[in-house]
């Protein structure tokens, strides 16, 4: 597990982390999520140390991180770069040696990685040449070609269309379900919804939410409820405990003050006619997002 | 997905730093520009060897014209490249030289160490003076004047050598450093690796390359020079010349680290020049003044000691004969000291600015933070 623990970090005057502390949890994903400037990025570059912090730890099976460590980590910057006039294969061995591997697996690990991404006729070519989203592929690529013990990824989707999106969260995946910790930052929250488990919310600098994604959605649940009726939902107005938020017709968005008034309310909503909908509305990860970043 | 079997070690700083060695010489070599602007390098290298050789066997083959003043012919020997007219006086000598039946009048004179002199009338009388200086050996241990032509040449043709090694190969690393912070590649290049071994795998690579160069260069010069038979030419520069190959090995790698510290200031290729002019203006320094002064032995002396113009300054004056046998191993050893000083002030200030992206980084802050 990779554990992040009051780390500080200021820039002149400003203070741009507070006390940051978080776990990455292998074989899980874990979603980074904050507006710009929050600090996401400052802490990743902390974490892979490219910079310093000021103080606090970050700690890998209970022990300190070592440069020799970091090497074995997987990093893919948000400000995206690989050398333009270099072959994508190339360029990929590289840096899998960099990262220590020896040539042959170096030219294994990328000859495998371009085919699951989709490259691998584009091997030969430059990286100037390519696509924007295939560049976003090779960067993927980059992060990943030395097989690394964590990965660090800074928007890794962005840029990228749909179905480039679902090849990109496959990979991920895999490496995750194989005992990785993955840490990713994004700010689509429709996908971080999608892919993570755990869920880390920053803002300011600091930490204003962490855990998994269905704990974070309980607490932040509101015993609100969706109808959909035959009838007209109006009556719903006139039960005790009920508080509508937005009717329309046979629609209503009502919450309720404790579970077994829900469950009164739908029995009464059978009486009166076919019910087409009855559903716990969980609050979007944007929702609580926005609620806990306030 | 592919694992491979055995968890890799994390490299060695040595093997880091070769990785960015290999790839900087690798990708060099592929470079077109790099390879015709050698290949002109070499060319204008050859050329100045022919010229001077060509200038110099020209002189040979013509007879000149001289009048000799009484025992101031024994001094010249046999030579059958001298027409000598032998005269009374030094009146009459003068005489014939300012009617211009002959070049030059060799005449006695107590205060050099051969007993003879040159008068001529408006200008030197090269042919003359570099027969005179290749004759025997004796006269090239003796202070006697060496060919104030082939002087310059060799003079121009180490400065124009050190000139342009030093800004391909600096311009280069500027370029790369640059490239690397721009696309932002360098994040992951400071993950995998520690930041001096990336500076030292640039000034590596780029040094091995420019050495390379040069050394292709000497042995040009060499082969050169043997194969017109400039025997003699060639015995007074082949120490200078090999000389001039171990400085600029050092001076290079002192100017490398600088061009690389003061690259990775800025963030765009377009404001290169705002933070590499001054390393610049020091590559620049040792050329104008070989070029101007390569007959000032006071500024020859200072320039071969100090470390920026020192490879250019110290061949020129062992060709030239005027340094002790103990004056470039001190010039070497205060290069030396230079280097390892610069080196630690330039990854200082990479490893400061690298990171930094936009506006160009303040030099106090780039050397302290």
């Amino acid at each position: 597990m990779l554990e992040i623990r009051d780390v500080n970090k200021h820039y002149g005057t400003a203070r741009v982390l507070t006390d940051v502390s978080f776990d990455v949890v292998p074989g899980r994903m874990t979603g980074f999520v904050g507006g710009n400037g929050a600090g996401k990025t400052t802490t990743m570059r902390i974490i892979l140390g490219v910079l310093s912090s000021d103080s606090g730890t970050v700690t890998l099976g209970g022990s300190k991180v070592t440069p020799e460590d970091r090497r074995r980590f997987g990093y893919m910057p948000e400000e995206r770069g690989l050398y333009p006039k270099m072959k994508v294969e190339e360029q990929l061995v590289y840096l899998a040696r960099l990262h220590g591997l020896s040539v042959t697996a170096a030219k294994r690990n990328a000859g495998n990685l371009l085919e699951q991404l989709g490259l691998g006729e584009r091997a030969g070519s430059t990286v100037e040449s390519l696509s924007l989203g295939n560049q976003q592929r090779a960067q993927i690529a980059a992060a990943l070609v030395h097989d690394p013990d964590v990965l660090i990824l800074d928007e890794p989707f962005s840029g990228l269309d749909p179905l480039a999106v679902d090849v990109v969260v496959g990979v991920l995946k895999d490496r995750a379900l194989a005992g990785t910790p993955v840490l990713f930052s994004s700010h689509q929250l429709d996908i971080v919804e999608r892919l993570c488990d755990d869920l880390v919310i920053i803002a300011n600098g600091s930490i204003r939410a962490n855990g998994s994604r269905e704990a974070l959605r309980a607490s932040h649940s509101t015993l609100r409820y969706e109808l959909i009726s035959s009838g007209d939902a109006g009556w719903l107005r006139s039960v005790p405990g009920v508080s509508v938020v937005d009717f329309d017709g046979s629609y209503a968005l009502f919450d309720v003050d404790a579970e077994s008034t829900a469950q009164a309310v739908l029995r009464d909503a059978i009486g009166r006619g076919d019910v087409a909908t009855f559903a716990p509305r969980h609050p979007s990860l944007a929702q609580i997002f926005r609620e806990v970043i306030r | 997905m592919s694992t491979s079997t055995i968890r890799p070690q994390a490299p060695r700083f040595a093997q880091s730093t070769w990785l960015v060695a290999e790839r900087e010489i690798t990708m060099r070599l592929r470079s077109r520009v790099f390879l015709i602007s050698t290949g002109i390098l070499l060319l204008l290298v050859l050329a100045s060897i022919l010229i001077g050789g060509f200038t110099a066997q020209n002189s040979s083959n013509d007879t000149t014209p001289v009048a000799v003043v009484g025992a101031a012919g024994q001094s010249i020997g046999n030579g059958g490249r001298l027409d000598v007219t032998e005269v009374a006086s030094v009146e009459a000598a003068t005489e014939l030289v300012r009617d211009g039946t002959v070049d030059a009048a060799i005449v006695p004179d107590g205060s050099t160490p051969l007993g003879i002199g040159i008068l001529a009338d408006s200008e030197v009388p090269a042919a003359l003076v570099s027969q005179l200086s290749v004759s025997p050996p004796v006269t090239l241990l003796d202070e006697s004047p060496t060919n104030p032509f082939i002087t310059y040449l060799v003079s121009l043709g180490f400065g124009i050598v050190f000139f342009m090694s030093a800004m391909t190969f600096g311009s280069t690393i500027a370029q790369n450093v640059v490239e690397e912070k721009q696309t932002r590649v360098v994040e992951i290049l400071m993950s995998a690796i520690p930041v001096q071994a990336l500076l030292a795998g640039k000034v590596l690579g780029n040094s091995i390359l420019a050495f390379g160069q040069i050394a292709l260069t000497a042995v040009l010069s060499i082969i050169g020079l043997t194969i017109l038979g400039q025997t003699d030419l060639l015995t007074g520069l082949g120490m200078p010349i090999v000389w001039f190959v171990v400085f600029f090995a050092i001076g290079f790698v002192l100017l490398a680290s600088l061009f690389a510290a003061t690259a990775s200031m800025v963030s765009r290729q377009e404001d290169i020049s705002s933070t590499t002019t001054p390393v610049t203006m020091l590559v620049m320094l040792p050329y104008f003044a070989v070029v101007f002064f390569n007959a000032n032995p006071l500024v020859l002396t200072i320039m071969s000691y100090v470390p920026f113009s020192a490879p250019v300054g110290m061949p020129v004056r062992l060709f030239l004969g005027t340094a002790a046998w103990w004056e470039p191993l001190v010039s070497l050893a205060i290069l030396a000291v230079t280097t390892a000083g610069t080196i630690w002030l330039a990854s200082r200030i990479y490893q400061n600015s690298l990171l930094k992206m936009g506006a160009r980084v303040k030099w106090r802050e780039a050397l302290t933070s």
